[in-house]
């Protein structure tokens, strides 16, 4: 770890560390992507707390990774309406499309494939999330399209928001 | 600036409410998730730029989430109340062009009764929002949520004005008067929680906003935090000067990101204001709110585990007593009520509880939001009295089925409710008949499925669910659910036996009557229903080792195999 990021990594501890570990926990990842080894272990040491401990948080909840993520986190929502409506399929196609398995990352890290819950825009269902953005009523032509269209700005390197003429 | 006295909160509210011209046309964008996903962030800035460009003075606003997801992105024309739905990018230039500046409706973009045919063109008309008594969800096409002089417009915060200024006791008394129940699911009668904590003597207490909606299929709590987080500030803030207690949290679930941001801003605006912190409006009464975010697990809706889980820790469910309310976080007395309980009671407060209570059932009153998804033609929110039938509910409000097929179940409450069958349909929705009736109100989910669904294959996903989502604390729940998650895998893979269905029967009750927290006690719920609700179902994958409607949902797995290299000997 470079000294820039070990300074960022403390004043993070440093100013969540109020909030409870979670907090601290979210934060590191929202900033360094994952929660690698080296990063656990000085949360270990700034807040006193066993490396058990905080190792038995990461692991309990989903939304912690102690792999790198991809640059593109698909979040493919497994809530009930989008069960009932095909979003299986969807999860199918996008593994095949991709040639990813659930939970996993591509080899060159540009892909991540994760499944949620519920991201509660049932009304919509099927649902898919990629990174921030929702996309709903997803017919698995509109995954093949959109894969594409995130396939484009990863080579051009220009980000441009899908436009959605199909639903 | 602070505001310090009721009076300062009157002459604030005048001065907007008169430099607010309600004849200004105004361009009220859904900005909620759902419409998101359709792309109503494109179509904001779009609309922003067109109106800049033309020098127009029209006000853009983007609101939360109405209700009326299906139709989305939706685009409502104030002060005629023009709705126009799914709008496209295409259609920003031509509605400026033809009904801001030529006054004319496009017919196009007007929702289309499916049943009548007819073209309707005030939003006040859909049958979707007629059938609906809309109080909680009554201000979200009308204000922007990061901007509290639009709540406070609209007779925002003068709940919290009146009840500062009136003994606790008077409080807790309209709220039991109300009737009102946890709307959590739990159905706890909300005024003796309150006083439950009042009677607590502890220097510091606690109150905590449950906005973890875990239950996959709901989710009127994320449109009540996107649209209106305010309405839940103010109903904490009352409870907190009511229960005398010293601090708040909201506990919002991390998939719901515009929530998170959303209520972050209405609580810096409100400590802005005044209406957090030290001596709120001059009564002498502090609190502030602090937001916790989840970080990702079904278990922590359940109190105890949602407290271990602000503490910081592994949100596992300890056994009760002690209650929260005894003692709860960091060991102090904790009341936690759901987001959509706390958005009743500035209503409550401002109407009184004889008032509320005029509508519902006998042991159920007031108004609940169902999430309304799945083969229905209208999803959405859906806001009714406590009573409504099921069927005014699908038929009505939701439009019936998809693509004329027939209607099979209704799914309510999530992963600890149950499924009903059309025999069903004409009951009223309150806390105790969905009981009866094996399901659940829950927090509100209700999935509709027609006949191309197996009700076996959804029990098995509700089983996968629960046994992904159990804590692993407990025995019954860890180890139960896996047992009948098997067994219902075999059902929907053709090898199923008959002894299966009693094999499940038993084990449900056993994790029903054994496990530690609801999770576990509700978790055969599902399971249960459709094996009473749907036997036929269970038939076919029994005895005829084959169904027709897992085939096709391609639950019998098809692998695609990527061609491995060749091992080298």
């Amino acid at each position: 770890m470079e000294d820039k990021d070990r300074t960022r990594l403390i004043e993070i501890i440093e100013k969540f560390k109020e909030d409870g570990l979670i907090s601290v926990l979210q934060k590191i990842q929202d900033v360094f992507n994952y929660l690698s080894p080296e990063t656990i272990v000085m949360v270990s040491k700034y807040m006193k707390m066993p490396l058990s401990k905080i190792y038995g948080v990461i692991t309990f909840y989903h939304h912690f990774s102690l792999k790198p993520r991809g640059k593109y986190t698909i979040r493919v929502c497994k809530g009930t309406a989008c069960h009932v409506k095909g979003g299986e399929e969807n999860l199918t196609r996008i593994k095949r499309l991709l040639s990813i398995k659930e939970e996993e990352v591509s080899e060159d890290f540009v892909w991540g494939l994760e499944t949620v819950a519920c991201v509660g825009a049932c009304a919509l269902a099927p649902v898919v999330m990629i990174n921030d953005e929702y996309y709903g009523k997803m017919s698995l032509h509109k995954t093949e399209l959109i894969i594409d269209h995130y396939k484009a700005i990863e080579k051009t390197g220009e980000y441009v928001k899908y436009e959605d003429k199909v639903s | 600036m602070k505001i310090r006295s009721v009076n300062e909160l009157s002459e604030y509210r005048e001065r907007i409410v008169k430099s607010h011209n309600p004849k200004k046309t105004t361009i009220s964008i859904c900005n909620g998730a759902g419409c998101l996903a359709l792309g109503a962030k494109t179509l904001s800035e779009l609309f922003e730029n067109d109106v800049k460009k033309r020098n127009l003075d029209i006000e853009i606003l983007k609101t939360g989430c109405p209700g009326f997801c299906e139709k989305g992105p939706l685009v409502t024309i104030f002060p005629q109340g023009i709705f126009y739905s799914k709008v496209t990018s295409d259609d920003v230039s031509l509605i400026i062009d033809e009904t801001i500046i030529k006054g004319k409706i496009i017919d196009r973009l007007l929702y289309e009764d499916p049943n009548t045919k007819e073209k309707i063109k005030k939003v006040s008309d859909v049958p979707f929002y007629k059938k609906q008594t809309r109080r909680l969800l009554s201000l979200n096409d009308k204000i922007d949520p990061t901007n509290i002089s639009h709540y406070i417009q609209y007779n925002g915060y003068s709940a919290l004005s009146l009840a500062l200024f009136i003994p606790q006791d008077e409080i807790i008394k309209e709220v039991k008067k109300s009737g009102l129940r946890g709307r959590g699911g739990g159905g706890f009668p909300t005024g003796m929680k309150w006083e439950f904590l009042k009677k607590e003597n502890a220097s510091v207490k606690y109150i905590i906003c449950n906005a973890d909606e875990g239950d996959p299929g709901a989710f009127m709590d994320r449109a009540l935090m996107e649209g209106n987080p305010h309405l839940i500030l103010e109903g904490m803030i009352i409870g907190g000067y009511a229960t005398g207690s010293t601090e708040g949290f909201v506990y919002v679930r991390t998939e719901y990101p515009l929530a998170l941001k959303h209520i972050t801003i209405a609580i810096q605006d409100a400590e802005k204001l005044g209406f957090l912190g030290e001596n709120i409006l001059g009564s002498g009464f502090s609190f502030k709110i602090k937001v916790r975010e989840g970080a990702g697990a079904f278990v922590c809706g359940e109190e105890t585990a949602l407290i271990a889980s602000i503490e910081g820790k592994r949100g596992m469910p300890r056994p009760r007593p002690p209650y929260p309310i005894k003692s709860g976080l960091f060991g102090k007395p904790t009341l936690i009520n759901n987001v959509e309980t706390f958005v009743n009671i500035p209503y409550i407060i401002q109407n009184g509880g004889d008032d509320y209570a005029k509508i519902g059932t006998k042991t159920s009153k007031g108004t609940k939001i169902f999430a309304l998804a799945g083969k229905v033609k209208n999803t959405g929110l859906v806001e009714v009295a406590m009573g409504t039938t099921l069927k005014e509910i699908i038929f009505e409000i939701g439009g019936g089925i998809l693509g004329e097929r027939e209607f099979k179940a209704v799914q309510l409450g999530g992963p600890s409710g149950g499924c009903l069958s059309s025999k069903d349909l004409d009951i009223g929705v309150d806390y105790e008949s969905l009981i009866l009736k094996g399901a659940m109100m829950g927090s509100g989910g209700m999935i509709v499925m027609d006949e191309t669904n197996c009700m076996v294959e959804l029990a098995r996903f509700f089983m996968e669910f629960v046994q992904n989502e159990s804590c692993g604390k407990c025995v019954p729940c860890r180890i139960g659910t896996r047992k009948m998650l098997d067994i219902l895998t075999r059902l929907t893979k053709g090898k199923g036996k008959q002894e299966d269905i009693l094999e499940l029967k038993r084990l449900a009750k056993l994790i029903k009557e054994s496990s530690l927290c609801g999770l576990g006690q509700t978790a055969p719920n599902p399971v249960l229903s459709t094996i009473n609700n749907f036997p036929e179902d269970y038939r076919v994958h029994i005895e005829e080792k084959f169904c027709p409607l897992c085939k096709s949902k391609g639950v019998f797995p098809v692998r695609h195999f990527k061609p491995e290299e060749p091992k080298k000997e």
